[in-house]
């Protein structure tokens, strides 16, 4: 019944279109933000060069901001062409945010980004400013309500299965609002986002400074960005932390993904800061461990335990059984609403429906009542996501993460002390740095969404049953389409950054009098 | 239905979203709708890189939140007809991918096409603008025209959609049809636009541009409506009450009767066809006095006439299915629950005055026409 190869492309796609979506993004919320700064500093010091770097980098911004708009209409419209059944099932819940999202926020991004390019002339210094600021609270404001959305996909709360619509419903907004794996996400997302932006500042003025070029104008700009990075680093790990502590109590098998933890431990646990976990055999066929870390780090004690995977498994397969007459009793209302034994049974096992789903992959013609022990075993197996990508992705972001906090630190020291114009093993590094967060970016993304699986809403819709049921040549075609258009759009765009980039700001003021060395190198 | 609207709140959010629904179709037409016409002429009115450029910096300041009119409606009606949203969105796949891969090159054609001077460049973005603002009109005016005739979709017992046609079918002659009316008033609303902020000669041209799809509209809707009426209709034959939550599933609808029955039950009805004709006429003759401003009112007004039209011969239809007609999908069935509406009407009523008056002021502020000689001292522009 189920076409496994149709499910797996429509994820690819999925993830090809959101990881080339989330590369835009945060560079855009970051950048916002570290604009409207450059403009609040340009209009309380009346300072001409502070008005020079907004307009250039507001250049940059545009260049990136027409890709995230490009792909973040291909992710919105993506619910509804590739999954289909995800979208009527919880499109009462899920929709919501999204709609607020372009109501609230991204109408008032997109007028005002338009005021902030042509504006210039006709709007007087403190309206511009206005514009600006709106521009920012805009595109945070939009990575708030996504998160919010994307934090029902994670941790379901406000909703609650109605037998007679045969989906989620909300019960209260302001649960779903509320959602602690929101809050939490929300700052991270939005941080990484400042992180990012202000290394892709740092790295340029430094490559400027490299070349000997636009001094004054990379100075500053590398010290506003500095010291805006090491705030936003601190604040990403901080975060980070809390999400991982929200994270082992909602989303234990993410946990035991991302700390390849495949049997039960006494506290206190240790951790994996290296392994080669194996899916297949259930271990790590090689692992570096720490002792007591793991229970420290996300329990914040040392006599808290997590689950681990065998544990999750026996648990799910007890969930499935629980789940198989939820899904009968949901057919039988299906054809009669006013069935009330159907009723009455379903509400008795409604809270494991989703893992009645999850078998219902395996069963023949997708009737659950002739699923085996060993359909069983192998949908519990599915509960847990692939440990390989989850645990390393994390390693990624986490590392990077400590070597962003730590470079911005540096980076703030140095050009607080005046060094960074001088350093050039510094200024090369920076330069190096730039990748560091759309990698972490991307990673943080893997761990987030892939150690969701196999749901596409935690415990309540597995992902096989999300996808529409489109052929296997539609789903090739599509993607090979994304796939070649994207990389089109991809290689312009770096194209036109570096054509930007190399051409630099247009000095409009006589830069300050270079000194020393610098002078006789340019 | 006089007295179904007085006495329950579900139903009454139900036809609320369904009007919100015909005024974001209408917000789309009308400003999406605008900015693509103007790409869809562009290489007609700007003989030169420069006159083309005049084009694209009357609309530069501003189409980055008319677009948003197109993420709003994706959005809501995700939110408020989740049914409706999965169902047409998978059931037009591949046309809905022609959609998006045409209009993902839209922003970077803004964006990107000015930022170099080689002509080779520019010329390449010139088509992607005619691309992006040609084809997606046409497949906006196609989806409505296809779903006006029903759709090939049923549902299984979880409410998993199952589209049966092929996507060669999509492109059916009157789909077509609605699909030349909607670039037909696109072109019309980009002319009009800019034959009232642009300079001449682009202004001039624009005018001449927007008078032709203003009558190109005229004759194609009227084609339409003499083709719609020897299209068959959908009627319920019995299905749960209104005010009660449901799902296709329980109901029976046939085939039968006119497209246009709803006409012949309501006479009233034909003065929505009537608002689009006047509109239509009007706007024409209003672009023939260069009276810009109140022809780009007409047309919208047109916008408002033909989507009334189309929805008031529908109702209570959504999207009817064609291999199924009793898993067709009505105002009463697709909707999202009582609470989801409400908050969102909620939000919609605080929001939309604020997005209005700030997309009011936007207009205010880049005021006044656009000429050749703005656009080339300038280094913000387009």
């Amino acid at each position: 019944m189920v076409n496994d190869l149709v499910v797996d492309l429509s994820r690819w796609q999925f993830a090809a279109t959101a990881l080339y979506h989330f590369l835009f993004v945060p560079l855009t919320i970051g950048l916002t933000v570290l604009l409207a700064v450059m403009e609040t500093v340009y209009v309380t010091t009346g300072r001409v060069i502070y008005k020079q770097m907004a307009q250039f980098w507001t250049k940059l911004l545009l260049i990136n901001f027409a890709l995230g708009v490009a792909t973040g209409l291909t992710m919105e419209f993506q619910f509804g062409m590739n999954w289909s059944f995800y979208s009527s099932f919880v499109g009462d819940t899920f929709g919501a945010p999204l709609a607020i999202e372009g109501l609230m926020a991204f109408f008032l991004e997109s007028t005002f980004i338009g005021l902030m390019v042509f504006g210039w002339d006709r709007l007087t210094k403190a309206q511009h400013l206005i514009v600006t600021y709106f521009v920012a609270i805009g595109s945070n404001l939009s990575a708030l309500w996504i998160l919010v959305a994307n934090s029902f996909m994670q941790h379901p709360q406000g909703a609650s299965f109605n037998p007679v619509t045969m989906r989620m419903e909300l019960d209260s907004f302001g649960t779903l609002f509320f959602n602690p794996d929101a809050q939490a996400k929300f700052v991270h997302t939005v941080l990484a986002g400042y992180v990012t932006a202000a290394i892709f500042v740092c790295g340029v003025s430094a490559w400027y400074m490299l070349k000997g070029r636009h001094l004054d104008f990379a100075r500053r700009s590398f010290r506003i960005a500095a010291v805006f990075g090491v705030l936003g680093s601190a604040g990403v790990v901080t975060l980070g932390d809390a999400l991982g502590f929200v994270g082992a109590r909602v989303q234990p098998t993410k946990l035991v993904a991302m700390e390849a933890l495949w049997t039960a431990e006494e506290a206190p646990m240790s951790f994996n800061v290296i392994a080669f976990p194996s899916q297949a055999e259930q271990r790590n066929t090689f692992a570096i461990q720490v002792p007591a870390v793991l229970s420290l780090l996300v329990t914040h004690s040392l006599d808290g335990t997590v689950p681990a995977a065998d544990e999750l498994e026996a648990a799910a397969r007890d969930r499935i059984r629980n789940g198989i007459p939820a899904v009968q009793a949901m057919e039988r209302l299906s054809a009669d609403p006013h069935d009330a034994e159907a009723l009455a049974q379903f509400n008795e096992h409604s809270r494991d429906v989703g893992y009645g789903f999850l078998v219902q992959r395996y069963a023949p013609d997708g009737d659950v009542s002739r699923v085996t022990e060993n359909d069983i075993a192998q949908a519990g197996r599915d509960a847990i996501p692939d440990v390989w990508i989850v645990f390393w992705s994390f390693r990624v972001m986490v590392g990077f993460g400590l070597l962003m906090l730590a470079y911005t630190v540096l980076a703030t020291l140095m050009t607080l002390s005046g060094r960074v114009e001088r350093i050039r093993w510094f200024q090369m590094a920076s330069v190096a740095m730039i990748a560091v967060p759309f990698l972490a970016c991307e990673a943080g993304w893997l761990v987030a969404e892939v150690g969701r699986q196999p749901w596409s809403v935690y415990e309540i819709l597995p992902t096989w049953l999300s996808a529409s049921t489109h052929s296997e040549t539609y789903m090739i075609f599509s993607l090979g389409g994304f796939v070649l258009l994207y990389t089109i759009f991809a290689v312009v765009e770096i194209f036109l950054m570096l054509y930007f980039i190399r051409k630099g700001p247009e000095d409009h003021a006589p830069e300050a009098a270079p000194s020393g060395r610098l002078a006789a190198a340019t | 239905m006089e007295q179904l609207l007085a006495t329950d709140p579900f139903v009454l959010l139900k036809l609320l979203w369904w009007g919100l629904l015909g005024i974001l179709l209408i917000g789309i037409g009308a400003m999406v709708g605008m900015d693509m016409g103007v790409g869809t002429i562009l290489r007609y009115v700007g003989r030169s890189d420069t006159e083309r450029r005049v084009a694209l910096n009357v609309i530069g300041p501003h189409w980055e939140g008319n677009q948003v009119w197109f993420i709003l409606g994706g959005g809501a009606i995700f939110a408020a007809w989740p049914l409706v949203y999965a169902t047409a969105f998978s059931g037009f796949y591949i046309v809905m991918l022609v959609l998006l891969w045409s209009m993902i090159v839209r922003p970077l054609g803004f964006e990107y096409r000015s930022r170099l001077t080689s002509t080779r460049w520019r010329n390449v973005w010139d088509a992607m603008l005619f691309i992006s603002g040609l084809v997606p009109m046409l497949v906006f005016g196609a989806a409505v025209g296809n779903v006006l005739q029903g759709v090939p979709f049923h549902f299984d017992w979880r409410l998993v959609s199952y589209y049966t046609g092929s996507f060669i079918a999509l492109f059916n002659p009157f789909a077509l049809l609605c699909g030349l009316m909607s670039v037909a008033l696109a072109v019309y609303m980009g002319g009009t636009r800019l034959a009232g902020s642009a300079g001449d000669p682009v202004g001039a041209r624009a005018r001449r541009a927007a008078i032709a799809g203003g009558l190109a509209a005229i004759v194609l809707f009227t084609i339409g409506g003499i083709w719609a009426s020897t299209i068959e209709g959908y009627r319920l034959v019995a299905a749960p009450d209104p005010a009660l939550a449901q799902t296709p599933l329980h109901q029976t609808a046939e085939r039968g009767g006119s497209l246009l029955g709803n006409y012949a039950l309501h006479p009233w009805l034909w003065a929505l066809p009537a608002l689009a004709y006047g509109a239509l006429i009007l706007g024409v003759l209003a672009n023939l006095l260069r009276r810009a401003g109140v022809a780009w009112w007409l047309g919208a007004i047109a916008w408002v006439g033909v989507i009334a039209t189309v929805g008031a011969a529908m109702f209570p239809f959504m999207m009817p299915s064609t291999t199924d007609p009793s898993h067709s999908l009505t105002v009463w069935n697709s909707s999202s629950s009582l609470r989801t509406l409400a908050w969102m009407l909620g939000f919609t009523l605080v929001l939309m005055p604020l997005i209005v008056w700030y997309t009011a002021w936007a207009f205010w502020v880049m005021r006044g026409k656009v000429d050749t000689s703005e656009v080339e001292s300038s280094d913000h522009a387009y």
